[in-house]
């Protein structure tokens, strides 16, 4: 026999599968847009170590000259990635998982012994609940992105009737370039979420679609048994321990 | 202890649980790449799928009519701050059989009744200089100086108030090769200005002359250059970009 836990639960879930392509139609067409003026690049004076982006990328997506429809889809699919992020947001918050995805006080130590666990410099992980130290730091950073992407978004788009935002992020030019910036980070995050999730392995995948995770039903890891706790009640543990 | 979210099952149990949420998962993905495919096969509405361009409508109709303010004023700079080097991003309408002698300002105050104004009639209304920085739809902005008539002292001059009552304005090269149509209240906007100058100068040619539109609360693509004829509906006029698939509204 063997015993399922639940890990995530199904709004969660939705926000995911959801965030996730109209994340991905964003980027697309935020390159759509960003090609008409693809001015940056990562470099000193005269010389460029990387164009943002090479030519052959841009051909290779079929990017160029397709201003309008980027703009057009970038601005109709805005609402969704909004709308779901604030859903999200406002779920954290009534169901008390924000207790468990964001960072506390020993999330920067620990973090950095699971950096050093998963490049195999160090065994065993610091006890944790549903998300270790990195994990909360890394996906608290998505929702800290998801807003910064709006609010420099608001100020490219309407920088006249939203001016103090504007100016608050520097300017016309620095929004834009904030805007690009957390776009780009976005794709980082998205390369190490893909290679951390595929060795983590099928068990986890399959958390983030069924919601459950397997264990043994005699030997239970004390690491799965704090993650099937209440938040409250690990509340309540601590501060008795 | 047993924890209501935590059940001992068999492995057949896990399966059937496992395969059922991923026969979801599965169909809730085709459905989405059925969702994606049926809207870029949508009928497309000036350039864009119909849906998208029903969206954009409604952002229109959102931001124009709650969020925009004639009181939000672009950020004025100095004289000094002003590029030299104006950017020319484009020439439609900006033909080389322009007659600068014959040009007057062609104002249609009903169908058939037309006002004409010359250069030297718009020059003597009061002056007003707006310097901002100029965005281009593309992603590029310049600070650039302009001056000119503003828009609302023309039209109160001219007698234009009860035209300006209705939702749109058009502007026409005088080829009718470019022409722009602008929601009336970002017309009104007071750094909204018919102009002739650019950093103190009569305009160049390529600049639009010998009088453009100038609209810091719009991207550059409805600072119609040269402008020929101007005219007011109720309806959307006809927009050069508009009908290649830009938002109509272009408001910033």
């Amino acid at each position: 026999m063997k015993k399922i836990v639940k890990k995530h639960p199904l709004a969660i879930r939705w926000f995911h599968w959801i965030n996730f392509p109209v994340l991905a139609i964003m980027i697309w067409s935020g390159l759509l847009i960003y090609w008409a003026n693809d001015i940056y690049r990562l470099g000193w004076g005269t010389t460029t170590v990387l164009k943002f982006f090479p030519d052959s990328f841009n051909k290779a997506l079929n990017i160029p000259f397709r201003l309008a429809e980027g703009m057009s889809f970038h601005f109709v699919f805005m609402w969704l990635f909004a709308i779901n992020g604030f859903i999200y947001v406002t779920y954290l918050f009534f169901s008390g998982e924000w207790k468990l995805i964001f960072p506390n006080k020993k999330s920067l130590k620990e973090s950095w012994l699971v950096i050093l666990h998963d490049l195999h410099i160090r065994k065993g992980l610091p006890p944790q609940k549903k998300y270790n130290a990195a994990q909360r730091i890394a996906y608290t950073g998505t929702i800290v992105m998801g807003f910064g992407s709006l609010i420099t978004g608001i100020a490219i788009y309407k920088p006249v009737q939203f001016k103090i935002i504007c100016a608050l992020l520097g300017g016309y030019e620095w929004a834009r370039i904030e805007h690009f910036t957390l776009t780009i980070l976005f794709a980082l995050f998205f390369v190490v979420h893909i290679i951390q999730v595929t060795l983590t392995g099928w068990n986890n995948f399959r958390s983030m679609v069924a919601g459950f995770e397997v264990v043994p039903a005699t030997t239970i890891p004390p690491v799965a048994d704090e993650a099937i706790e209440e938040p409250v009640t690990i509340m309540n543990k601590q501060k008795n321990s | 202890m047993t924890n209501k979210n935590e059940n001992i099952v068999s492995s057949k149990d896990i399966r059937n649980k496992t395969v059922r949420a991923f026969a979801i998962f599965f169909l809730l993905i085709v459905a989405a790449l059925f969702g994606w495919r049926w809207l870029n096969h949508q009928p497309e509405d000036n350039g864009i799928p119909g849906p998208l361009r029903t969206v954009l409508n409604g952002n229109e109709n959102l931001f124009s009519n709650y969020i925009y303010s004639p009181h939000n004023i672009s950020k004025a700079y100095s004289p000094a701050d002003a590029v030299p080097r104006v950017r020319v991003n484009g020439d439609a309408g900006l033909g080389n059989d322009f007659d600068t002698a014959a040009w007057k300002l062609q104002v249609v105050r009903k169908p058939g009744d037309t006002l004409f104004i010359s250069l030297d009639e718009i020059k003597a209304l009061p002056k007003t200089e707006v310097i901002f920085d100029f965005k281009c739809i593309e992603g590029w902005s310049q600070i650039t100086h302009w001056s000119g008539v503003k828009f609302s002292d023309f039209l109160n001059k001219y007698n234009l108030t009860s035209q300006s009552a209705m939702n749109y304005v058009g502007l026409n090269t005088p080829d009718k090769k470019y022409y722009v149509g602008i929601d009336t209240r970002s017309i009104l906007h007071p750094q909204t200005l018919l102009c002739y100058e650019m950093n103190g100068k009569p305009l160049p040619m390529n600049q639009g002359y010998p009088l453009r539109l100038i609209i810091p609360v719009k991207y550059g693509i409805k600072h119609l250059k040269r402008v020929g004829t101007i005219f007011f509906s109720n309806t959307k006029p006809k927009d050069y970009w508009y009908e290649r698939g830009y938002d109509y509204y272009s408001g910033l």
